[in-house]
């Protein structure tokens, strides 16, 4: 299936390379570099690329480019999925998928890479396993392997692989056992330029940080499960109780992870919790513009809105803007002409507002369209659909865990057209 | 950057050296310092015997190969540590090794003997690691040797060897694709497999190497459907997308029915597109012929089981599923897909990407489906541009009369986009709006009209192609638009949309007789003052003029061509003069004047505006090939459906007793048993292949009623298996109804079975008429439980269970019956002191609970669960086993010697000519901690006799198989015993207190309930205790209400209680509550239980 796999930085080097069927030429990058090239945005680069030897699938993830080589048949998502996989897990591994780290620590890498396929087929993917194969790397460990020549290769073998389970490892311990779940909502919207909403939507996740020694079977249930519309579930979540009882039972994986992501069902009306009043407006043959945005708290359920952001891609002719931001502080790049504002919180009693005059470049005509606001805010202890949990169980083991869940509202894909 | 750590990391390993070392350090680390130099450096680690310098060398040699750099000099200082100890350091050596085998094919010879050494490894992970990397090394000449190994993993007894085994498969195959016979052999084997972790790999093999044998795929089809919710993601994938191409092939289109009443109504909506009708010519043709759709139950249960995978986190997984959907679902049901692949929009753009890509095929096809999710579909200004024109297309795609307004509006924010790409596919998204639904058409020309007057000429080109694309395809409403558009000539001052419109007057300038000359006059009076391409437009129209309407525009045409003349831009001087030699005719102009018109005016082609995804759907959704709408290397076709179904009844799978039952419906869930996976058991596929069509699909529809239709054919088809079955309950109902003396005998060969079929049948009675006779299950009929023929003579009835069911003596516990059963020259195990009384009272108490219980009217043998109906298995079947058979069932008394052990009794039979010498058991390979007490040898089998043996097996409380060779003088056979989940325990006796003590201490995690239906049969004390008491080896607990039933027992290993409740509630409902601390074990019981009540 996967045959080869190439790892690429933004400024077009190579700097991993792993095969797993016999070895295929770099040059077979060259076909990656034409298309990236013709592109021009790195978003733009065609996932799927025809050679005429094999296929190219990429992924693109913290200015890195996942190629992997293909010679047959395979549905596209399938390697699409697992690129995605490798880097989750160098991730999870390294904390972060940059090539520095991958660099520093690419002897893991390939280990990794050896055990995650073979042949080019996934062998294992749960990071539960893999951790138990390959450790992670820690400062702690890398200066003791330093002295005593010690390795990061687990030296007892996983027997995650073998079981019915294969996301939890065997034997976990802690001294404070704990469940934290992070009910995390975010509102898709696009919002027209009179104000009102184009289209709205909630997107959930549950994130879980479950530390827990040996083998807890937990149960969570909602209050209103029925607002769940479209649920996807981790593979250790019970299909069978869900569909029944709509309760998530599961043996979890040790530590984080995404337990379900779910959409709220469309019935129900997306309560919008900004506003936002713009004017936008260049003037014609006088190379400048005036710019007035103000955002306002609206049906926010008296919890405040914090953490702000704004986001303009202005148009190209913009050469700067002078503006006034009466909270938080604002940048324009105007190279890729990206206008920033951070306000913060809002506080209803004085409206945040950030106005001024746009210079364009002489002699350009004057941009058609007003550019669209992209909007982030975060509300802390709101869900914003009105989910709520309403207990967690476990079963199988003695001990009593602490609990904990957390509510947070954020802004998923926010636009304000103008 | 590689350079900078390893000058670190050798500093640490060569201080640990000494100062010689450090010496070379500055060369090695260096910028000059040569390959040739720094290889010597690693060389010199490698050989040094201290596992640190050893992995440090291998960690800076893995750090080149990632770079890519040439490292394959090292090959011989690296291979020699391919035995090293040290865990890292082999790792790394095998990643170099599997790297560069293929280069230094002679010296990877030098590490094969490592990897043969480690295949026979007690350690299962070792096993499968030796085979893994002995299978990735690329060399030929160990073709032979990778073959063995990969025959013996695959029967090894550890299911992550067979595994790899899987994996390795299509690595032989590529290297050598001579050995395709032999490798589908093991593929044959490995796809009866049963566990969830081989079914992946395998079926990845199968696709890599034999993706046309789809006849293997018969006899696990139910098996994979049922198991699929267990295998992990990726193998999910694989087996999906196989499952597909099969059930094109085996049955019929859902939609042969509906697909006409429905298109044609959709239709009349929207007068879609005409391959709908096509294929509803094509359907209603077939129609006629076709008697009504009923879907067949494997069909249904390939649905029914992935539809859960929809849930799933991994978008291959819902893709795939999405596709199976696509092209096996009714229609009706299709649409549960979208809600899935609504969600994947919010996953990565490349994710998005190929998901929209499937989402514009399928909208076009099944409009309806996405309707309602329409304004996911919105675009976002920040969206990547491909991503952008994939959600126009699919916008365009759902575009009809109700929503047109809707979409409409948001096309209008599109075009004002930044992203000019963009704005140009949008408008294109708009021409196609108004090609389809004529109420908008005019609306959409006005908006197109208006888009002349942009600034930006992509859109103002764009724009006037769609126009003209419109106007080409309704001539009738021509000359209304043109003039409109003449009118713009004033006001418009974009070049690029000047010279569209006047392109489009000089293209139907006999539509606009009157004003073409006239725009011909302005232009002409502003001619020099216009932009070059306006003026190659207004010669082109001069000339159409002059050729169509000479009279008016002739002088025009000349004062044009003059001013051209004399223009600045050669190309417009050069234009003007060669126009002017093909429309004014001279006498030196040739031939090519008459043909002027003929080269101005002809007929131009009208563009068709549809979707560019409008056939790719002959291409299997979710595929490479869908994607770059070409056939990929290796694409499967997917094929269409038949006209008539094959036989269905391929998939029939032998299932044990236990999980048989009449209803095909109930039967197919069942998964089967590896053990009866060979063919032998099958139902002939004669008798359904005889039937005819019609009678195919109504025996598949009749899968709810199949008891009540006898009036169709499908009572014929339904197996003589299902009469058997039938046969045998009689049988049994007689059984139970007179106390008879059911002894059981064995029919060892068929000469002897010829010698005592009169017996047989006379003893039998009228149950023996049927046609039990058939050889096949004569021969898998015989049990263990009769030592030879020689007791042919007792006056005991005989009675020939059919297959392998069997009722079987116990010489233990029952008091009375034994004596009956003894009249058996019954070989048992020589009879042991019993260690623990306990057990033996507990059996006796319990069985005498049951009977108090139960009927007394009926047959003390079948009611104790001891004597109840024991199932035996195959262990070696004659053919595999060369003449040798053997059977085994669980005796289910303790095993003398070691109360840990489930006691397994054995029977061979000698089917052969020779005697077979020194029958015994040996190199058992066992999970940890498992153990067995192997049987005695036997000495000597005379030809056609029969021996029982016993051996005990300490199954750990787990229903892993334990596998181990049965030698013979001559041969070794690889066999294994699994045990049902419930033979792992052994009955206790409780009272109904204690009962309810330990009940309450195994609460929670360790209770399992489940609801379930009893059916008619099942609904008397007798039934369900009987029931209960064959699915699993435990005692009766007294119990004081009336409609529960209480059992308790303790696994054999652990002593781990095992509490069962079954609670008997209104009519047919009950719930079961297994309580125990061994979860699996609980959870398996649950099944087994209601498996057996179900039946």
């Amino acid at each position: 299936m996967i045959h080869s796999l190439f790892l690429i930085n933004c400024s077009g080097d190579i700097f991993l390379e792993k095969h797993w069927k016999s070895v295929v030429s770099q040059s077979v990058c060259d076909y990656f570099f034409e298309a990236q090239e013709k592109a021009i945005d790195v978003e733009n680069v065609p996932p799927v690329i025809s050679t005429p030897l094999h296929y190219l699938i990429s992924i693109y993830r913290d200015k890195i480019f996942f190629v992997s080589v293909i010679q047959t048949e395979v549905p596209p998502l399938f390697v699409i999925e697992f690129l995605h996989r490798v880097a989750d897990t160098f991730q999870d591994y390294f904390g972060e998928c940059s090539e520095t780290a991958i660099k520093d620590n690419v002897v893991i890498v390939y280990e990794l890479l050896e055990e995650m396929l073979d042949n080019g087929f996934p062998l294992a993917t749960e990071s539960n396993i893999l951790k138990e194969l390959i450790k992670p790397p820690t400062i702690l460990r890398s200066v003791v392997n330093s002295i005593t020549g010690s390795s990061n290769v687990g030296d007892t073998l996983p027997t995650g692989q073998l079981s019915n389970i294969p996301w939890r490892r065997a034997g976990v311990k802690y001294t404070n056992n704990e469940a934290y779940f992070d009910v995390i909502e975010e509102i898709d919207a696009i919002i027209d330029k009179s104000g009102s909403t184009v289209f709205a939507e909630i997107q959930g996740v549950i994130d879980s940080c479950i530390k827990l020694s040996g083998m807890p079977d937990l149960s969570l249930s909602f209050m209103n499960p029925r607002l769940l519309d479209d649920v996807s579930f981790h593979p250790c979540i019970r299909f069978k109780r869900w569909e029944s009882e709509r309760v998530l039972s599961f043996i979890p994986p040790d530590g984080n992870f995404r337990l379900i992501s779910y959409r709220v069902s469309s019935q129900n009306l997306v309560a919008i919790p900004v506003y936002v009043k713009h004017l936008i407006s260049f003037k014609e043959n006088s190379s400048s513009g005036r710019f007035d945005v103000t955002i306002g708290p609206k049906q926010n359920m008296g919890k405040t809105v914090e953490g702000v952001v704004m986001t303009v891609h202005m148009p190209k002719a913009v050469l700067n803007m002078n503006l006034t931001a009466t909270q938080g502080s604002y940048t324009f790049d105007p190279v890729t002409k990206v206008l920033a504002w951070d306000v913060g919180k809002i506080t209803p009693q004085k409206l945040p507002n950030l106005k001024g005059i746009v210079n364009l470049q002489s002699g350009a005509p004057k941009p058609e369209e007003n550019p669209s606001l992209n909007i982030q805010f975060k509300i802390q202890q709101l869900a914003i659909s009105g989910l709520k949990v309403n207990r967690l169980d476990m079963y199988g083991e003695k001990y009593k865990p602490f609990k904990g869940v957390k509510y947070i509202t954020k802004a998923g894909k926010f636009q304000v057209r103008t | 950057m590689a350079a900078s750590p390893a000058y670190g990391e050798e500093k640490g390993g060569s201080s640990s050296l000494g100062e010689p070392e450090y010496g070379h350090d500055p060369a090695s680390g260096g910028i000059f310092a040569s390959d040739y130099k720094r290889h010597d450096d690693l060389k010199e680690m490698l050989d040094s015997n201290k596992d640190s310098l050893k992995l440090e060398a291998m960690k800076r040699i893995v750090a080149m190969i990632a770079w890519g750099k040439n490292a394959s000099d090292l090959f011989p200082a690296v291979v020699k540590n391919v035995a090293c100890k040290n865990i890292e350091v082999k790792k790394l050596v095998y990643v170099y090794l599997v790297r560069y085998a293929e280069e230094q094919q002679d010296l990877a010879l030098l590490s094969i003997s490592t990897f043969q050494r480690g295949l026979k490894d007690p350690n299962q992970l070792i096993r499968a690691s030796a085979l893994r990397v002995l299978s990735s090394i690329r060399v030929p000449i160990i073709v032979p040797i990778m073959m063995l190994a990969i025959k013996e993993a695959a029967s090894d007894m550890s299911p992550y060897v067979r595994k790899t085994a899987a994996h390795a498969i299509p690595k032989l195959y590529s290297l050598d694709s001579d050995q395709k016979d032999q490798l589908i052999e093991v593929i044959e084997k490995l796809l009866a497999d049963k566990t969830t972790l081989v079914a992946g790999s395998v079926v990845m093999a199968f696709e890599e190497v034999c993706p046309e044998r789809i006849d293997l795929i018969h006899k696990n089809y139910r098996k994979l459907c049922n198991l699929l919710i267990d295998v992990e993601e990726w193998g999910q994938v694989v087996i999906i997308n196989m499952l597909t191409r099969y059930a094109r092939t085996q049955f019929l289109s859902p939609n042969q029915n509906e697909s006409l009443l429905e298109e044609s109504a959709e239709k009349a909506f929207y007068g879609s597109e005409e391959e709908d009708t096509k294929d509803a010519k094509a359907e209603a043709a077939s129609l006629a012929k076709r008697k009504p759709y009923v879907m067949d139950p494997d069909h249904r249960l390939l649905l029914r089981n992935t539809k859960p995978l929809l849930q799933s986190r991994n978008a291959a997984v819902v893709m795939a599923v999405a596709q199976l959907y696509f092209h096996l679902a009714p229609k009706a049901e299709v649409g549960v897909i979208a809600k899935a692949l609504v969600r994947l929009l919010r996953s990565h753009s490349e994710v998005q990407y190929v998901v929209l890509q499937n989402v514009a095929t399928m909208s076009i096809k099944r409009r309806g489906m996405f309707e309602p999710y329409l304004k996911s579909f919105y675009i976002r200004s920040t969206d990547p541009t491909q991503i952008k024109i994939l959600k126009l297309e699919v916008l365009t795609n759902l575009a009809n009369e109700t929503n047109i307004s809707t979409i409409l509006r948001e096309f209008q924010t599109y075009i004002r986009s930044m992203d000019k790409d963009f704005v140009a596919a949008t408008i294109q998204a708009i021409g196609r709006c108004a090609t389809n639904i004529g109420k908008v058409r005019d609306t959409c020309l006005n908006g197109l009209v208006q888009l002349l007057s942009n600034r930006d000429e992509l859109v103002v080109a764009e724009s006037v192609v769609v126009i003209k694309k419109l106007l080409q395809m309704q001539p009738a409403q021509h000359s209304e638009i043109i003039k409109h558009m003449a009118k713009l000539t004033d006001n418009i001052q974009v070049p690029m949309a000047r010279a569209s419109i006047l392109w489009l007057i000089g293209e139907y300038c006999e539509h606009v007789p009157k004003i073409a000359p006239d725009v011909l006059r302005k232009m002409a009076k502003s001619f020099t003052n216009e932009e070059d391409i306006v003026k190659l437009q207004v010669i082109n129209l001069a000339a159409k003029l002059y050729l169509t309407n000479s009279k008016q525009s002739k002088l025009l045409t000349q004062y044009v061509l003059n001013l051209a003349k004399y223009d600045q831009n050669y190309d417009i001087r050069d234009r003007a003069r060669f126009i002017r030699q093909l429309i004014v005719p001279t006498e030196k102009s040739g031939a090519l004047n008459k043909y002027a018109k003929k080269l101005f005016l002809a007929q131009k082609p009208a563009p068709i505006l549809e979707s560019s995804f409008k056939d790719r759907d002959h291409f299997q959704l979710g595929s490479l090939s869908h994607l770059l709408n070409a056939k990929a290397v290796g694409y499967q076709e997917l094929p269409d459906w038949p006209d008539e179904a094959p036989d269905p009844s391929v998939r029939n799978v032998e299932v044990p007793e236990w999980t048989k039952c009449t209803s095909r419906e109930k039967r197919k869930d069942k998964v089967e048993k590896p053990f009866y996976s060979d063919s032998e058991g099958e139902s002939g596929p004669t008798e359904s292949a005889d039937s005819e069509p019609e009678s195919d699909s109504e025996e598949s529809g009749s899968s709810s009623s199949s008891g009540t239709s006898s009036s169709s054919s499908e009572e014929q088809s339904e197996d003589k298996e299902g009469e058997e079955e039938e046969e045998e309950k009689r049988k049994k109902k007689k059984e139970k109804g007179g106390p008879r003396k059911a002894s059981p005998r064995s029919v060892g060969s068929e000469e002897e079975e010829e010698a005592e079929g009169k017996k047989v049948k006379k003893a039998a009675g009228p149950q023996g008429k049927k046609g039990h006779a058939e050889t096949s299950s004569e021969e898998a009929s015989a049990s263990e439980s009769s030592s030879s023929g020689s007791d042919s003579g007792t006056e005991a009835p005989t009675v020939v269970e059919a297959k392998r069911r069997k009722v079987i003596p116990s010489s233990k516990a029952g008091p009375k019956e034994i004596s009956l059963l003894d009249l058996d020259d019954f070989t048992p195990p020589p009879p042991q002191p019993v260690p623990s009384s306990s057990i033996i009272s507990t059996s006796l108490v319990t069985d005498l609970e049951g009977l108090t219980l139960t009927d007394t009217s009926l047959a003390p043998a079948l009611l104790s669960p001891a004597f109840g109906a024991v199932r035996t298995y195959e262990l070696l079947h004659r053919m595999a086993g060369e003449g040798l058979s053997v059977e085994y069932c669980f005796s289910r008394r303790p095993f003398p010697g070691d109360p840990h052990m489930v006691a397994v009794q054995i029977q061979i039979s000698n089917n052969t000519d020779a005697e077979v010498k020194s029958l015994r058991v040996s190199e058992p390979k066992l999970l940890a901690g498992m153990r067995i007490q192997e049987f005695p040898e036997i000495e000597s089998l005379a030809p056609g006799d029969t021996a029982s043996v016993v051996m005990g097996i300490d199954f750990c409380d787990s229903t892993q198989a334990a596998n181990f060779q049965l030698c013979t003088h001559t041969r070794h056979f690889y066999v294994s015993i699994q045990p049902p989940v419930g033979e792992l325990m052994a009955p206790v006796f409780m009272s109904e207190n204690e009962f309810r003590k330990e009940q309450g201490k195994l609460t929670g995690m360790s209770e399992i309930t489940e609801k379930l239906t009893l059916p008619e049969k099942c609904r008397s004390d007798h039934a369900i205790v009987q029931q209960v008491t064959s699915a699993a080896n435990v005692g009766r607990v007294p119990c004081g209400a009336d409609n529960e039933y209480r059992f308790a027992a303790k696994t054999v290993t652990s002593g781990s209680l095992v509490l069962i409740t079954l609670e008997w509630r209104e009519g047919a409902a009950a719930q079961l509550t297994v309580n125990s601390e061994k979860m699996v074990i609980g959870t398996m019981l649950v099944k087994d239980i209601i498996q057996a009540l179900a039946q």
